[in-house]
């Protein structure tokens, strides 16, 4: 048999790499319920963006405690106002983070709460309007902890 | 668990005027993901839901899932048209209610 070479050496190799990596990345896409909680929440409807402002860190150190706020521009009256915010994290186990309801006595479409991610992922906020309208943001949380446990 | 929760609002306010509110409950939130050291899964235990109302009318509603963080903090903003109380209520897992009050006047 013909002696392998460097540049052959270097090609097998990299095809190994590849094999070993590919599963992995496919695994690295968690798989949760987030798709059906926003299916239920929007009755199949596309959001549209905008209206939301989400407040939350580029970067959390710790999972277990992230500060999440969000603003949702509204004039929060008895005819027009907030009545429903979806907020989802796709990475983690359960896509579900918490659904907040507004009133005409909030005054302001505002909250925050301190969520936990389990890795680097997408944070969504859904909007439901009193009039049906939905408005839709999100942001990407890297996360060095997760916190979700093990 | 027997602690209090700390709220912390005005004691009073203009009439019409939006006020925040910030809660802080004791709680563990377990999140029902974790394992204890015999690999047994801990049964999640969490408080699933809190509502404020004021004079008996809801004010802010907030349904939690086990993504929220140990001793959940949340806060919300409340419009006072007239002097009364606000009451606070958690629900846990288990069925226990977590209950408080506060009042407000209306600067005169």
């Amino acid at each position: 048999m013909k002696a392998v070479n460097r540049r052959q050496a270097f090609a097998l190799g990299g095809g190994f790499v590849m094999l070993t990596l590919m599963p992995m990345a496919a695994n690295a896409q968690v798989t949760n319920d987030a798709a059906k909680l926003i299916e239920k929440f929007t009755g199949g409807k596309q959001p549209s963006k905008g209206k939301i402002s989400l407040d939350l860190p580029e970067i959390a150190e710790n999972g277990n405690t992230v500060p999440l706020s969000i603003v949702i521009q509204s004039p929060m009256t008895a005819d027009s106002y907030v009545k429903e915010v979806l907020v989802i994290a796709d990475g983690n186990p359960n896509a579900g983070v918490a659904t907040l309801a507004f009133t005409p006595l909030s005054g302001k479409a505002e909250a925050s709460i301190r969520i936990r991610l389990a890795t680097t992922q997408n944070v969504v906020a859904i909007a439901k309007m009193s009039d049906g309208a939905l408005f839709t943001e999100q942001k990407t949380v890297k996360v060095t902890i997760g916190g979700c446990g093990g | 668990m027997a602690d209090k929760p700390r709220i912390k609002l005005p004691k009073e306010a203009a009439k019409g005027e939006i006020i925040q509110i910030k809660t802080l409950v004791s709680h563990i939130m377990e999140s029902g993901q974790r394992k204890d050291a015999q690999g047994k899964i801990i049964p999640r235990k969490i408080i699933n839901k809190f509502t404020c109302e004021f004079n008996g009318k809801p004010v802010f509603a907030c349904a939690l899932e086990p993504a929220i963080s140990a001793n959940p903090y949340i806060q919300f903003d409340a419009k006072v048209e007239e002097a009364g109380t606000f009451k606070f209520v958690w629900s846990d897992d288990d069925g226990t209610v977590i209950t408080a009050e506060e009042k407000i006047t209306i600067k005169a």
